[in-house]
């Protein structure tokens, strides 16, 4: 049997303002519980909400960014449902006229071709504070200093068919709103996090099968796991006999599993209706205008540009503008060289991305700048050492303040460029290996790797391994 | 359109409010007539009337993006029925 997916997701992006979506209290991450919970994100009685006006232009940024119509008059409506992390009762929310709708995206699949993706809808609302369940006398703790925090909700049409699909999907949204600095992309934060729609039905059937929705994903590799084991789960149920119950879900990183929610309010009734406190959301004159025009390049403009302009292959080109900061330090180690791009983007995506990985560093927090790594890649291409050397010679980079050429020449690194002397280390060589002499004379040429790696040896590693290579080959054939 | 029993009951869970059962038929009277009263409404020829989210003809006026409260949880914990390290402290919510 064979059976087709179904997949749409919907993205909580924590916009970064400085105060709250209807208050002036703080938004910042990480203060003790409750000392950023005001009177309206307590909703204590008779306070009133005003609207903040950086989470409008926000979130019609967002909306530019993928083509979207922006609504002019958008409304909020109260979505209501009782727990303790939402004190008033209700989220604010926009359900019938959100600000952003009908958007879309490419997102680039593993064989090399693109798919677009619709968006549904965008709508700003306010987040929840959290729940502590432990360590309470059988309480429950509240923290409500999230309360209020705005957020966009960015809500996927039925596009994908797998979750790898997903993935990219998920990886596009959040290479654009970090792009917009709309966000600060911090997952294990909370700042953008997914929950994911999946169904599956027979291959050829018109009508969908009944979804679930898994909650709550905070990593891109969550939501790749959740989703594949969903479609494993769906499928085995459908399989012997069962439906598919439509569900909200948890999933378990701890033992890479799925499992059925209770649910917060029975039938999902949330009884939504225009909220009173808060007018229709006039847009203010020219503010569409100013942010076209303050729109940064964006992810697929950047990496048509890098293949174009520095003649970088896709994948480089993909992986190097999927982060701003990522892409701003290419273009600072090439910084016009741009015979030097194919190794500066191997540099980047090489070695600093592994070690920047290895430390749990962004690239923002480099031990090395984007001036010293092209320093190094300068002394490869002028011969001064090889990208061997230069390997170890960026580790030393790496934990200390030395600059390329500092620690070159306090290691003494720089390659023999004296072709007497190396032709010395050659003569020797070939002098005291005679066997081998013998049997490269005799057709095996495997042994020239042989003479190659003593010379190399011989030179700690600095000779130039392409004069190596010519010095020994011709004095092998003599 | 006439609300059932089980309706008021439903609305009432929704809304966590206890209604006992001697007030039932009042509630589901009443509720009924507002829903005739929106009915009637419906009536009402609104083809070339563009819709409005709020009574007031007026668009919302904005915040400019700053803070402004300083932490008062000193204040707002002393009222609460209880709390621990800063938390407010409720019913277990989960088991």
């Amino acid at each position: 049997m064979e059976w087709e997916v179904v997949i749409g997701l919907e993205i909580h992006v924590q916009l970064n303002t400085q105060s709250k979506i209807f208050s002036g209290a703080a938004t910042a991450y990480g203060a003790q519980p409750n000392t950023q919970a005001c009177a309206v994100d307590l909703g204590l009685p008779g306070v009133l909400p005003v609207l903040n006006k950086d989470a409008v232009a926000k979130a019609a940024m967002f909306g530019l960014a993928v083509d979207a119509t922006i609504n002019d008059g958008s409304v909020f409506d109260r979505k209501n449902y009782f727990y303790p992390d939402l004190p008033k009762g209700y989220q604010i929310s926009q359900l019938a006229i959100p600000i952003v709708e009908h958007g879309t995206l490419e997102i680039s699949l593993e064989d090399g071709t693109t798919k677009s993706v619709g968006i549904t809808r965008a709508h700003l609302e306010e987040d929840a504070g959290k729940s502590l369940h432990e360590d309470f006398d059988g309480m429950t703790g509240i923290d409500l200093n999230r309360a209020g925090t705005p957020l966009i909700e960015i809500v996927s049409e039925p596009d994908m068919s797998s979750a790898k699909e997903a993935v990219a999907y998920m990886k596009k949204i959040h290479s654009i709103v970090t792009y917009l600095g709309i966000c600060d992309g911090n997952m294990q934060e909370g700042s953008f996090r997914c929950d994911a729609n999946v169904s599956v039905r027979r291959k050829g059937d018109s009508e969908l099968g009944t979804r679930t929705e898994t909650k709550n994903l905070n990593s891109f590799r969550f939501v790749e796991r959740a989703i594949n084991y969903e479609i494993e789960r769906q499928i085995d149920v459908i399989e012997s006999g069962g439906k598919v119950v439509q569900e909200t879900r948890l999933y378990d990183a701890d033992d890479d599993s799925t499992r059925a929610m209770r649910s917060k309010e029975e039938a999902n009734d949330y009884r939504y209706f225009p909220d009173p406190d808060l007018l229709p959301v006039k847009l203010e004159q020219g503010l569409l205008e100013q942010l076209q025009a303050s729109l940064p390049e964006l992810p697929d403009v950047k990496q048509a540009r890098f293949m174009d302009e520095y003649s970088l292959n896709q994948e480089d080109a993909e992986q190097l503008s999927s982060s701003r900061a990522m892409a701003d330090y290419f273009e600072q180690v090439v910084a016009g060289e741009k015979e030097q791009a194919k190794i500066s983007a191997n540099w980047v995506l090489g070695e600093l991305s592994a070690a920047l990985n290895q430390n749990g560093l962004d690239i923002s927090q480099s031990p090395v700048s984007a001036e010293k790594l092209a320093q190094l890649i300068a002394r490869i291409a002028d011969n001064t050492i090889s990208g061997k050397i230069a390997k170890e010679v960026f580790q030393d980079m790496w934990n200390s303040d030395k600059s390329a050429d500092q620690v070159i020449q306090e290691k003494g690194l720089q390659q023999i460029s004296d072709v007497g002397e190396l032709e010395a280390i050659v003569d020797k060589v070939i002098a005291d290996n005679p066997n081998q002499v013998e049997q490269y004379l005799s057709g095996k040429d495997k042994v020239f790797g042989f003479f190659v790696g003593n010379v190399m040896k011989a030179t700690k590693g600095k000779a130039n391994p392409k004069q190596v290579n010519d010095l020994l080959k011709s004095k092998l054939s003599k | 359109m006439a609300l059932s029993t089980e309706d008021i009951r439903n609305i009432a869970k929704l809304a966590k409010l206890q209604i006992n059962a001697d007030e039932l038929e009042q509630y589901k009277q009443d509720l009924s007539r507002i829903l005739e009263f929106v009915e009637q409404m419906n009536q009402a020829d609104v083809d070339n009337i563009e819709p409005m989210a709020h009574p007031q003809d007026m668009m919302q006026s904005l915040r400019v993006d700053e803070v402004i409260e300083s932490d008062q949880r000193e204040k707002f914990q002393h009222i609460a029925p209880a709390t621990q390290d800063g938390l407010y402290l409720v019913p277990k919510v989960i088991e």
